[in-house]
């Protein structure tokens, strides 16, 4: 057993800092937040050159063929940052499934592509019922002469608009247990039918959309994986995007942590740097305690789903139930302990604040995960 | 990063598993919860459990071989604690020797001291205590009054020590006394190996709020204790002694996070049988979402256990997940025994009868665990130590 990260991965932690930095400080962020976009061209492309586009891919596919746990290091690198744009839904939800489910030739496709910066992608599996289990997906697939037709609604898509192509989970068969009947698509931007709205949203670093499907006609081809046999390769990106979210979301809270922590030891009340008052001083190691039992649960979930065990689904739930509370808690103290100045837009806490909220409910919230676990382990 | 074991390791784990399914008492075994600390009615088991351990070589297994100890790493440490809880053993009886008081004769002993008491720990042949806290000292404990006066080639000591735990049934004792009342306060402390049969020793007995008397009154009068009995020089008992609490720490760490674990399985069962409602509590989804809570959280000591001990191993300084362990553990521990209490609803009133839940065995469990966050260092001090420490804030 040896439970720490290796001198490469070392190595990657201290390049993507210093490259998040650079390329994208705060300034940058707000820009981003801004603009429906949420990431320019030339920022994509270095992202690209960097090899982080298709760090998880295999060589085949243009990637680089690293882990999970080389992954957790970017992602939390990432989330410090508070990076925003199309990574999440590009390279770890649609790239993912068409990794998991797609045939040979639609990963020759896609996948070079992706890796390359050339083209985006999502997944569109939430609906306006906000479940994340395969009885949410309501969204029908009707087999027509040569293809398929598709209809309904996709709530809390991210990045739909930006998306060259749409992985979309539709029920193509009705009745029997909800897993079995789920097919995924892939819908082409500019589809007839198919209808994208940019949503406002609090965190707007990250872009949410509807995406409704209007008698979308698809060739057969456009059918991702197995009829029928969509749910299982779903279930394993959502696990692995999960433990990734996991990791941005720790470097988040670290960050959150820090900034106070510096912030405790200059700014004076009564005559004390206030982080001499144990009110602050305890409130500082809750959450310390909070970061790090974080980043435990979700390395281990890392290396679960690197490693493929069998408790990786387990390992996935235990991390998100855990991290989403951290990071809101993490979040809210460090706002509680700036004091006013940590209400102001100019301060850089609420882009965590509001990443740590969106996150939270990003794959699902610590309840639901919580009662994953408690099916998991069999109460 | 890697979290499976290699091969040697596995054969370690197997070598365990098979010696534990044959060896753990009869006795124990229909005990339901695990307790971290033996109570008075097993103190016998616990000293003969240790024993049994011992001639099986699983006692001491990271202590040098020619100390008493197998000369092995932290992780067939790990792996012996992971296995204990797993197959429910029970505690050994000398677990402040073990966890502490070898390890500080070990790292700070002469050769003769050395030689003398770690095999003793081991074997259950000289139970040890921890004298530290004083009716006027606890969390500051460097304010500490008791008195060594030289005389000759002794030292006479006298004061009162006090929530001493096992002092009743040891026969030495981790004492800090004063040795410099002129120098500052950490400076005039010295720490010494103290024969508690040695005349002059009078032990009184507490009894705690679970009814046992755990910990215990010392009262040191004139008592004579030979220069040779110093551990780690003269006037240098402080830095001694808070290498006693990182090896605490360490132990805690380990030990603990399998009790809880063991504990867990217990009140999972528990909830099994219990109903609300009309209906087992498992399938209560307020019930459900804590017990989830309660095992992520103790699977998060497993990890953050793991992230620490890879730390050692790798021959670095204790990180940040070393302090969250602690505090991680206490909260963790008090929050499922009070689950243990809710689930049982009205019947958690009861310790003992027919109608008691499981012999009222949770009654005490849940008692003994409001100690959690006040020995070994209050959660307060905790708090202040990786405010100040960790994070680097200013002190008070
Ligand atoms: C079951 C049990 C077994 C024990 N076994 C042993 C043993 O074997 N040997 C031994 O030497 N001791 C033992 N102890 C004693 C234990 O170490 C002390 O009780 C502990 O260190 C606290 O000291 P105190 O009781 O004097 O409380 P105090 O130090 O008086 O603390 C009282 C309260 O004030 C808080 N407080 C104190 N200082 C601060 C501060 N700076 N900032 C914020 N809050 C503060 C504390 O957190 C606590 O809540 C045991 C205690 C228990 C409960």
């Amino acid at each position: 057993m040896d439970f720490g990260f290796s001198q490469e991965q070392e190595l990657l932690r201290a390049t993507a800092r210093k490259f998040f930095e650079n390329e994208c400080a705060s300034t940058f962020v707000r820009q981003r937040m801004e603009e429906d976009e949420g990431v320019t061209p030339q920022f994509w492309s270095k992202l690209a050159e960097q090899g982080w586009l298709g760090l998880v891919y295999p060589e085949e596919h243009g990637g680089t063929g690293l882990g999970f746990v080389d992954l957790t290091v970017l992602m939390e690198e990432m989330g410090r940052a508070v990076m925003p744009g199309p990574f999440l839904s590009t390279v770890l939800l649609g790239g993912l499934a068409i990794l998991e489910a797609g045939s040979a030739g639609q990963k020759k496709d896609w996948l070079t592509r992706i890796a390359s910066g050339e083209v985006k992608t999502t997944l569109a599996l939430t609906e306006p019922n906000a479940r994340w289990d395969a009885a949410g997906v309501t969204v029908t697939a009707r087999a027509g002469k040569d293809g398929w037709v598709l209809n309904g609604t996709k709530l809390f898509v991210l990045d739909a608009h930006l998306a060259d192509v749409v992985v979309v989970a539709a029920r193509t068969t009705e009745g029997g247990r909800p897993e079995d009947g789920v097919s995924l698509f892939l819908v082409p931007r500019g589809a007839a039918g198919l209808a994208v709205t940019l949503l406002p949203t609090m965190d707007q670093t990250r872009k949410l959309c509807e995406v409704k499907l209007t008698d979308v006609r698809l060739p057969a081809a456009a059918l991702l994986g197995a009829r029928d046999g969509g749910w299982a390769p779903l279930a394993r990106v959502l696990e692995r995007a999960t433990v990734a979210l996991c990791a941005e979301m720790c470097g988040g809270a670290q960050k959150v942590l820090e900034m106070t922590t510096e912030y405790a030891k200059i700014r004076v009340a009564f005559g004390k740097p206030i982080g001499a008052y144990q009110g602050v001083k305890h409130k500082a190691a809750d959450m310390l305690v909070d970061v790090e039992n974080a980043k435990s649960l979700t390395y281990y979930a890392a290396w679960a789903v690197d490693e493929n065990v069998p408790e990786a689904a387990l390992a996935a739930s235990m991390a998100k139930a855990y991290t989403s509370d951290a990071y809101r808690k993490v979040a809210g103290a460090g706002i509680q302990l700036h004091g006013g100045i940590g209400f102001t837009w100019e301060h850089d806490l609420h882009l965590y604040f509001k990443r740590a909220k969106s996150s939270e409910f990003t794959f699902g919230d610590a309840t639901h995960h919580r009662e994953r676990v408690a099916q998991l382990i069999n109460l | 990063m890697d979290f499976s074991l290699t091969p040697d390791q596995e054969a370690f784990r197997e070598r365990v598993r098979t010696w534990l399914a044959a060896n753990i008492p009869a006795a124990w075994s229909r005990r339901a919860a695990g307790s971290e600390v033996p109570r008075p009615e097993t103190y016998e088991l616990g000293r003969r459990w240790q024993r049994t351990l011992h001639e099986a070589g699983f006692v001491g297994l990271t202590w040098p071989k020619e100390y008493g100890g197998q000369g092995l790493t932290l992780m067939e440490e790990m792996i012996l604690h992971q296995e204990m809880a797993l197959a429910k053993a029970p505690p050994v009886l000398n677990i402040l020797g073990i966890g502490m008081g070898g390890p500080t004769i070990i790292t700070y002993g002469t050769e003769a001291q050395k030689r003398r008491y770690p095999p003793k720990i081991l074997s259950c042949e000289e139970i040890w205590c921890q004298g530290y806290s004083e009716p006027n000292s606890g969390s500051d404990l460097a304010s500490l009054q008791t008195r060594a006066v030289k005389d000759g080639d002794h030292y006479v000591i006298n004061g009162q020590k006090v929530w001493t735990s096992l002092a009743h049934i040891a026969d030495w004792m981790m004492l800090l006394a004063r040795t410099d009342p002129d120098a500052p306060r950490h400076k005039g402390i010295t720490y010494f190996l103290l024969d508690m049969h040695s005349p002059g020793v009078t032990v009184k007995p507490l009894r705690q709020i679970t009814g046992d008397p755990e910990f215990n009154e010392v009262f040191l009068d004139n008592v004579r204790v030979p220069e040779s009995q110093i551990l780690g020089g003269l006037n240098n008992g402080w830095q001694v002694g808070l290498t006693t609490l990182m090896y605490e720490r360490l132990a805690l760490g380990f030990g603990l996070q399998v009790r809880l674990r063991v504990a867990l399985d217990a009140l999972v069962d528990m909830a099994r049988r219990v109903e609300k409602h009309g209906r087992a509590v498992t399938k209560d989804p307020v019930m459900r979402q804590k017990l989830a809570q309660l095992w992520i959280d103790t699977e998060c000591l497993k990890y953050t256990g793991a992230r620490g001990i890879t730390r050692l191993l790798r021959g670095e300084l204790p990180g940040p997940e070393a302090s969250a362990g602690k505090m991680g553990w206490v909260e963790t521990h008090q929050r499922l025994q009070e689950l243990a209490m809710e689930l049982q609803g009205p019947y958690a009133q009861l310790r003992g009868s027919d109608w008691a839940v499981d012999g009222g065995l949770w009654q005490y469990t849940f008692l003994r665990s409001r100690a959690n966050s006040i020995e070994g260092g209050t959660t307060e001090v905790q708090k202040n130590i990786i405010g100040e420490r960790v994070l680097g804030l200013p002190k008070g």
